[in-house]
Formats: C-alpha cells, sequence, structure tokens
C-alpha cells in the first residue's frame, strides 16, 4: 500500500469553548477518492481551512508526504502541492476569466529570470491557461470579468483555478452547489478524469448521494466535529449511526 | 502567435480588453501632456510656466507610484510624502553640506534613497500583515513623527525655515551651455541653452525614466499579481501568492520612486523645507489626484495631476479676471474673487467625481465600449 500523501493527526480547533473539529485522525492515499459527508455543521469546511491553511489548529499536525506542513502558510501549502477550490466562490471578480486561470498558472511555473517584461509576453503560460479553460468549457467567455459570469460557470471557473495549480492533493468543496443538471456533469466528469489518473489524491465534500455513490472509492464521516465513521461507501452508509445522523435530520440537499 | 491573438491575451482589467473611443481620446491627451511637458522650455517662455511644468513632472512620479500602492494593490498608506521628503532631504544635505558637485549630490540623493526603501522594508514586514486601517494608522503615525523631526532637528534639517543650497554647475542659471560669438549662451528658437534649460531636461528625463518603469510593472506579471491581491487577498495566498512579501516589495518600489522624486523636486527647487516635501497638504494633493485621474490606470496619474496642478496654479489668475469683468454685476465679483478659489477647486472636485466615478482616466476607457 502506497504512503499516505495527506494525513491529519488529532486534529482540533476550538472557538472559545467549541470545538469545530475535534481530535480527527486519518490519511489519504494517491489513487484514492474520499467523499467527505456530515450535516451543516459537522466541521468538513473547517477541517478542509485547517489542511489548506486557512485556519491554525489548536491541537494535531497535519503532515504532507510526511512533512510536517501543521505551521506553514497557505501558499506554502498551495507550493507543497494541496490545492482547494472554494464552497463560496472565491475568484478574482475584476479580472478576465483567462487572467483568473492564468495567475494560478504563473503561480505554478513561476515567471523566470525577465520578470519585467509585459505580461502577455509569457504566452507558454498563457496558452496553459487556455488549455485549462478548455477543459473546463469557459474557452468562449474568457474576455469576461470573473464577476460577469453565471454563478455556474462561476464554479467552473473555481475548478479551473485548481486545475490550474496541478496540486498532488485535490480538494473540492462542493464542487457542483447551485449548479444546473445540465453543469453539473462537466465537474464530475472532470472529477473522474483527475481519479482516472491513479496518483492524485482526491477529498471531496458533497451531499448528493448519486454523485458519493458514483465517485467514491470510501466515506469520512464528521458528526459534530468528530470523526464517526470512516470506511468503503456500502459499509459506512449501512451503518446504523450514519443512517440516524442523515435520517435523523432533514436532508440539506433536494436538488440531487 | 499572431500579434492579434498576442493582444487578446492581455486584459489585465476588463476596461483595457480592447480599445475603446474614450480610450483613444485618453491616449491623445496623453500624448499632447507628453510633448507639451517635452518641449516646454521652448513653447512657454515665461519662469512660471516653467515652474509648473516641473511640478507635472514631479507628481506624476509621486502620483503614479501612490497609485502603485492604492490603485493596483489596494494599500493605503500616508506616508508617501515621507518617502519624498527623505529623497529631498538627503539631496538637500549633501549639496548644503558636503558641496554643489555630482559627487555630494549622488551620495546624499543615493543616502535618501536608500534610507526610504530601508524604512519601507521595516514598515512593510511589520505591518503589512495587519488589518488595512491599522497599517494606514502606522503609516499616517511615521510620517507625522517625520515630520516632527524635520523641524527640530535644525542643524541637520534647518527645521521650519528648511535648508538652501546651491545646485552642481550645470543647473545654474549663469551656466552656458553653448556660447555665440558674442560669450553668451546661444538660443535656440529664441530660448538661451544656459543652466535653466539643462535643469528642466534633468527633471524631465528622470522623472521619465521612473513612470516608463512603474509602468512596466503593472504590465509585467507582477502587476496582475498585485491586481489579485487587491481583489481578493486570501485566495491569492491560497493559490500560492506570498501575500505578505509581494505587498512588501510594491511598497518599497513606490517607497523609492517618491523618493526618487524628492531627489528631483530638491534639485529643482534649490530649496528644501516641510512645507514642499512633508506636509500633510501634499499627501492630499497626491490623494487626490490618483482619485481624479483614476486609480489603478497608472496614466490617470498624468491626467489628475495636470488637472490639479493647473487648478491649483491658474485658477486664482482665471478668476481676478471674471471678477473684473463683471465688477459691474451685484455678488458676483464677490464669489469670483482669488481669495474664494478653494471654493470653486472644491466645486470643481465634486463635478469631476460626479462625471468620472473611476477618475477621468478609469472611466474614459469604458466609454465607447459598445462601438
Amino acid at each position: 500500500m502506497t504512503a499516505p500523501s495527506i494525513e491529519t493527526r488529532d486534529l482540533t480547533i476550538r472557538f472559545g469553548g467549541h470545538a469545530a473539529v475535534n481530535g480527527v485522525s486519518c490519511a489519504f492515499r494517491p489513487g484514492e477518492l474520499t467523499v467527505i459527508v456530515g450535516p451543516n455543521g459537522a466541521g468538513k469546511t473547517t477541517w478542509f481551512n485547517l489542511v489548506s491553511g486557512q485556519l491554525t489548529p489548536t491541537e494535531g499536525r497535519i503532515l504532507k508526504d510526511g512533512v510536517d506542513i501543521t505551521r506553514l502558510s497557505p501558499s506554502a501549502r498551495a507550493k507543497a502541492g494541496i490545492g482547494r477550490a472554494f464552497q463560496l466562490t472565491n475568484l478574482f471578480p475584476r479580472l478576465s476569466v483567462l487572467e483568473n486561470v492564468r495567475l494560478a498558472v504563473q503561480a505554478r511555473h513561476g515567471i523566470g529570470p525577465r520578470a519585467f517584461r509585459p505580461a502577455r509576453a509569457y504566452r507558454d503560460i498563457a496558452a496553459l491557461a487556455r488549455a485549462h479553460l478548455e477543459t473546463t468549457r469557459l474557452a468562449a467567455l474568457a474576455d469576461l470579468p470573473a464577476a460577469a459570469l453565471p454563478h455556474g460557470d462561476q464554479r467552473k471557473l473555481e475548478v479551473a483555478l485548481l486545475l490550474a495549480m496541478e496540486p498532488d492533493v485535490f480538494m473540492f468543496d462542493e464542487p457542483t452547489a447551485g449548479m444546473s443538471v445540465d453543469e453539473a456533469p462537466v465537474i464530475l466528469d472532470l472529477i473522474a478524469g483527475i481519479k482516472k489518473d491513479g496518483r492524485k489524491t482526491i477529498l471531496l465534500v458533497e451531499h448528493k448521494m448519486d454523485v458519493v455513490r458514483a465517485l467514491a472509492d470510501r466515506i469520512v464521516v464528521l458528526h459534530n466535529g468528530e470523526l464517526v465513521a470512516d470506511g468503503a461507501p456500502d459499509r459506512v452508509m449501512a451503518l446504523p449511526i450514519v443512517r440516524e445522523i442523515y435520517l435523523g435530520l432533514p436532508p440539506e440537499d433536494e436538488a440531487a | 502567435m499572431t500579434d492579434t491573438a498576442a493582444e487578446r491575451d492581455l486584459p489585465s482589467t476588463a476596461a483595457c480588453a480592447r480599445p475603446t473611443a474614450g480610450g483613444v481620446a485618453l491616449f491623445s491627451v496623453i500624448a499632447v501632456i507628453g510633448l507639451l511637458l517635452l518641449f516646454a522650455p521652448f513653447v512657454f517662455s515665461d519662469v512660471r510656466s516653467t515652474q509648473v511644468a516641473a511640478r507635472i513632472c514631479v507628481f506624476v512620479v509621486l502620483a503614479a507610484s501612490y497609485d502603485l500602492l492604492i490603485g493596483y494593490t489596494g494599500i493605503v498608506s500616508f506616508a508617501h510624502t515621507m518617502f519624498f521628503g527623505m529623497g529631498a532631504y538627503g539631496a538637500a544635505m549633501g549639496l548644503k553640506f558636503g558641496g554643489a558637485d555630482w559627487g555630494h549630490l549622488l551620495l546624499g540623493s543615493v543616502g535618501g534613497v536608500l534610507a526610504a526603501a530601508v524604512l519601507a522594508v521595516l514598515i512593510g514586514l511589520l505591518s503589512l500583515r495587519v488589518k488595512a486601517l491599522f497599517f494606514a494608522m502606522v503609516t499616517l503615525a511615521a510620517g507625522s513623527v517625520m515630520m516632527v523631526l524635520a523641524s527640530q532637528l535644525t542643524s541637520l534639517t534647518g527645521g521650519e525655515d528648511g535648508l538652501v543650497y546651491s545646485t552642481p554647475r550645470l543647473f545654474k542659471p549663469a551656466m552656458k551651455l553653448v556660447t555665440n560669438a558674442d560669450g553668451e549662451a546661444a538660443r535656440l528658437f529664441g530660448v538661451p541653452l544656459d543652466g535653466r534649460l539643462a535643469l528642466y531636461y534633468f527633471v524631465f528625463i528622470v522623472c521619465l525614466v521612473v513612470f516608463v518603469l512603474l509602468a512596466r510593472i503593472v504590465r509585467s506579471p507582477l502587476g496582475t499579481v498585485l491586481e489579485a491581491i487587491r481583489e481578493n487577498e486570501l485566495r491569492a495566498e491560497a493559490i500560492g501568492y506570498r501575500v505578505v512579501a509581494y505587498r512588501t516589495a510594491v511598497f518599497v518600489i513606490a517607497a523609492v520612486a517618491a523618493a526618487v522624486a524628492g531627489v528631483v523636486w530638491a534639485v529643482w527647487l534649490r530649496y528644501t523645507g516641510p512645507d514642499t516635501t512633508l506636509s500633510f497638504d501634499i499627501m492630499i494633493d497626491i490623494l487626490l489626484m490618483v482619485v481624479i485621474g483614476g486609480m489603478g490606470t497608472m496614466y490617470g496619474a498624468i491626467i489628475g495631476v495636470v488637472v490639479m496642478s493647473l487648478a491649483q496654479s491658474y485658477l486664482k489668475d482665471l478668476m481676478s479676471a471674471a471678477a473684473g469683468a463683471t465688477s459691474g454685476v451685484p455678488i458676483l465679483p464677490h464669489l469670483l474673487d482669488p481669495d474664494r478659489w478653494p471654493l470653486w477647486l472644491g466645486l470643481l472636485f465634486i463635478l469631476l467625481v460626479l462625471f468620472f466615478p473611476a477618475g477621468i482616466a478609469g472611466t474614459l476607457m469604458k466609454k465607447g465600449s459598445r462601438s
């Protein structure tokens, strides 16, 4: 079995007295797609923020390929290969769609020693950015400001930025939330494509059960900040505690 | 890839995706301003006009470097005149205490610019990670301390009176660049080729070089990162940019540009005092110039500086002429009295902000985008 690419040990963060994530230990291997489920407020996004560096844990450690990254800044973690798409669309609103993606490509590949050249002179970077826009079917909108895109396209751009980072660990936080039935498959096909590559670690927060069944190799269930179940999808979904959490609470996303 | 395809890769903000009718008008105006500044000593023969032209050159650098901070990166600083003053006082002390030669001018200038850069690194690293409001407060405090220092360290800075000094011989009015048969300065188109002319072109060329460098920075990949930080700091960090490092770097670049403008200003005026460099009035002027011209446009700085400088220099003349012309009419001559000029300047600002909400350059570039 391959070594875990990302691992959290006893990860805890408290806001005041409330532990939003409480002693979560789990490890994820390359080639594996894990779906993280749990009701609203279970700590899924907070756990994501701890791993990608937006929050610093109160206790516990985070390891990337066995190296402790608990104290690294978000930018250093991005450089270390952890890529994150956000739940709430989080773009550069007044920059063009192409410029948004180009920034991510530029962060990944660098601009070399001749930094004073005009930005448009970096044709390799622009070509890569355009390729990512083709993949996410945004090429026709390249020159529009990101803020002018409809919601579904903004979600796609969010994913395009993540692709452009070329990470080893892909973290998707509800990538299809609010997308139409026509648009969601574009994103899900993309995720399936990354999974097929076999070398990437994929973490996915998702509510829609059909998505979970179609993609998941493994399911992790968070509840009140604690990890309550972890394992193969069929086994986890059959557990009484999971049925209780899910059936005892109203479903959050009827659109599925 | 063809040139047109490369052009399409350019849009840094949506506004300048392709040239608009307003954009063409804007760049025509800038070209005219540039030509007038280039030939200012030949076009305007009087001393006062040349003074206004030199002031415009220096303030274009000040406003453009401030735009790099506030317009491109979203950093609000009130320490820009402090860096301006450090360059000016550096050059002034070199010339005053060292001697009126190139060596001491260079020594003082490099000292002043380096001090500004070091101070900018310190302020940046210590405080650019805190909230924007706190950073603005820190710069305000630093600027105030520098003003107190300048007025208290009388032996070094001349206190409130400032420093008066001579410039290198090349810039003295009596200097003849080319002599004619009578032993006087030769004339070109009626303008004597003397030290005053050399001094103006020293100011013009240094300011042009700094402005071109600043304009290249905002066009470079670094410029795009700065805009990204302004737009969404957290996401810029999340895709791998060290926001604090970039902010500090741009703060230092802006400080160095302001200090160089200070050096040029000190040489031009042959005098450096708190009122010509450090005063808070100048800080407000710079801020207004950038807002009027258009934040985040770089070329807007030129427009803003020209509008402000012309208003500040010639509004009084215009008003006394108007007051004279309307002397028979009741009330009007009183309203148009030259002493009321700040009233009209204020009215001008309000009108500009109403009709050019994104600044003159910013609004013009969007105009006619549907054509």
